[in-house]
């Protein structure tokens, strides 16, 4: 009986999210619909090829037309045959390691901003209407202030290339500023959720600044910091791909954006699916990390 | 007499801003000398935390002084060694983190050697070696307690300050808790103030007990010295006719002075608006002209006795 349970149980979670995607490619063969070539003979009398797709969208390809147009970049997911050629996951890579470096800038810059804001109570009271404010804004706003501000930025190896330009620059900075909100705003609260009791343990015992902040404060904090540091993680992954957009850089949303341009459909889903998983991935990682955090 | 280590001269204090402020207490005295072992016996919410939290520099009072070896109490230091009632443990630190913390930040100038055998000592008078390298929350509610106590002791301060150590503790454990503790404070003889709810429990321990009385605000009783001869048997004690007296006293002038504060209220009642179908009419016209619910307007008053 328990067994059974625990089959029904197994058999469920894996054929309930399988009939939920085959009912969405279903839905997806409908809207695409069949590609239909007829030859017919034009006005001038030449036969002509017209290929035309019977479903409601005139472009969409079928689930079974983006696989073959997409396979090469999934088979072969590490090759380079030009600098916005290249296979999904080296773009991937492209793409994780741009976001990396502007995730650990955001949180180098969020948390401790948020310890101020936790701690001091004028400091929060000063500049709460500014983080209201600058919280909402887009990275697509972002992005073009940050060119303009790093437009002086370039290091170059002895080759003489350009190895960090203003939109590398102007990425970081996106990336940054969108991302370390979350981190900013559960850092504050968790510490000022820290319980009094901790607090007058360090007054009684007499510990020096840093040493409650290190001894007291940040562990304390510690489960609150974390859970901003996953959305932020989260946020920074949605970032990037408009980053990449505007700035051409290659990584999966550059590669999304230039196969848009050369009206390349298949890969746009191909990209999309690459993106939405990375980021699951990422977000579950996260939260694993979380949990044995928060048992610890 | 030799001078008192501790003493309060007067000291109210009170909570709120100028309008709404309540005093909770007021005119408090008392003096305490070296190695004695005071306990303040009292209701629970008459300011006992308060009154122990001004001992401890984490409150400054209204009025009056705090002096500690005749010099005003500023602020928290580690010359007061404090129990809490909830523990007050650092969750993320073993037992003998916990009490390193403390240790460090007190004798700064020892060698690492010198502080793990200070530590080491302390841990082994509380009877808790075994579970030194555990985390509070793989302790029970009386081990962390003892782990909070020998903090306290490890920090070798001039008096001992404890705030209700025991009330969150289960009968058996309390009761084995107050013979550990007795028995240590008859090694080491410091100053202790013991702030509990349980009238046998500060006879059993205290050389001097001090009622706190609930009237509002709380002041402080007649002391009643503790003559009884130590070390104190728990089962013995129970049938010693000096110590029910003792505990008589003491009960009767906690109660004298509940019953003398006894004040009256009144209170508004609104009862809810609604009004009860009259089933014995059918449904008619009438509901039209029934006289409707009014009974917002119809207040109620009710005299109630308070204890405050």
């Amino acid at each position: 009986m328990n067994l059974n349970l625990f089959q029904k149980f197994k058999l469920e979670s894996v054929m309930l999210p399988a009939l939920a995607i085959l009912g969405c490619c279903l839905i997806w063969y409908v809207i695409a619909g069949k590609s239909v070539t007829t030859v017919k003979t034009d006005d001038w009398g030449d036969t002509v090829k017209v290929t035309k797709r019977s479903g409601i969208s005139a472009d969409l390809p079928t689930p079974v037309e983006t696989w073959t147009a997409s396979k090469a970049y999934i088979t072969d997911p590490f090759a380079k045959r030009g600098e916005l050629d290249q296979g999904i996951l080296r773009f991937t890579w492209l793409s994780l390691k741009l976001v990396a470096q502007g995730y650990f800038l955001a949180l180098l810059i969020g948390t401790p901003i948020g310890f101020l804001l936790g701690l001091s109570k004028k400091f929060s009271m000063a500049f709460d209407p500014i983080i209201q404010i600058l919280r909402p804004v887009s990275p697509l706003a972002w992005l073009p202030l940050g060119m303009i501000l790093f437009s002086g930025v370039k290091v170059m190896d002895a080759g003489g290339r350009t190895t960090f330009g203003a939109s590398d620059a102007a990425a970081l900075f996106t990336i940054a500023i969108c991302a370390m909100w979350p981190t900013v705003m559960n850092t504050a609260v968790g510490v000022r959720a820290v319980p009094q009791d901790y607090l007058n343990v360090a007054k009684v015992l007499k510990l020096s600044r840093t040493k409650t902040l290190w001894k007291v404060l940040v562990p304390a904090t510690l489960p609150y910091m974390f859970t901003g540091f996953r959305l932020s993680l989260g946020i920074a992954w949605l970032v990037i791909v408009a980053v990449e957009m505007l700035t051409g850089r290659p990584g999966v949303g550059g590669f999304l954006w230039q196969q848009y341009n050369a009206n390349s459909f298949a890969h746009i889903i191909l990209c999309i699916n690459v993106i939405g998983l990375v980021g699951y991935v990422l977000d579950r990682l996260m939260s694993l990390a979380e949990s044995k955090l928060k048992t610890a | 007499m030799s001078q008192p280590i501790l003493s309060l001269k007067n000291v109210s204090k009170g909570y709120g801003s100028k309008g709404a402020r309540t005093e909770v207490l007021r005119d408090i005295s008392l003096e305490v000398r070296e190695g004695e072992f005071v306990a303040i016996v009292g209701y629970s919410g008459s300011g006992k935390t308060t009154f122990i939290n001004m001992l401890a520099g984490l409150l400054k009072p209204d009025s009056g002084e705090v002096l500690l070896d005749g010099k005003p109490i500023t602020g928290p230091g580690p010359d007061r060694g404090l129990v809490f009632q909830n523990y007050s443990l650092l969750p993320w630190l073993t037992v003998t983190e916990n009490i390193a913390l403390a240790v460090d930040s007190v004798f700064p100038t020892w060698s690492q050697e010198q502080k793990s055998a200070h530590i080491a000592k302390y841990i082994a008078m509380v009877k808790l070696t075994k579970a030194a390298g555990k985390l509070p929350r793989e302790l029970s509610g009386g081990m962390r307690q003892r782990v909070s106590v020998a903090r306290a002791l490890a920090m070798d301060s001039r008096v001992l300050l404890l705030d209700e150590p025991l009330s969150a503790l289960d009968a058996l454990t309390r009761a084995n808790l107050q013979d550990d503790i007795s028995e240590i404070w008859q090694s080491s003889r410091k100053t202790v103030v013991w702030i509990t709810n349980d009238p046998d429990e500060a006879i059993l321990l205290a050389d001097r007990v001090i009622p706190l009385l609930p009237t509002a605000p709380a002041t402080l009783g007649q002391a009643i010295d503790i003559p009884l001869a130590r070390p104190r048997d728990r089962s013995a004690i129970n049938h010693d006719p000096q110590f029910k007296a003792l505990r008589n006293q003491l009960i009767n002038l906690l109660l004298a002075a509940k019953e003398k504060s006894r004040t009256t209220v009144s209170k508004k009642l609104v009862l809810p608006d609604i009004l009860p179908e009259d089933i014995s009419t059918p449904n008619s016209i009438q509901y039209l002209t029934r006289r409707g619910p009014r009974r917002r307007s119809e207040e109620k008053r009710e005299e109630l006795e308070v204890a405050s």
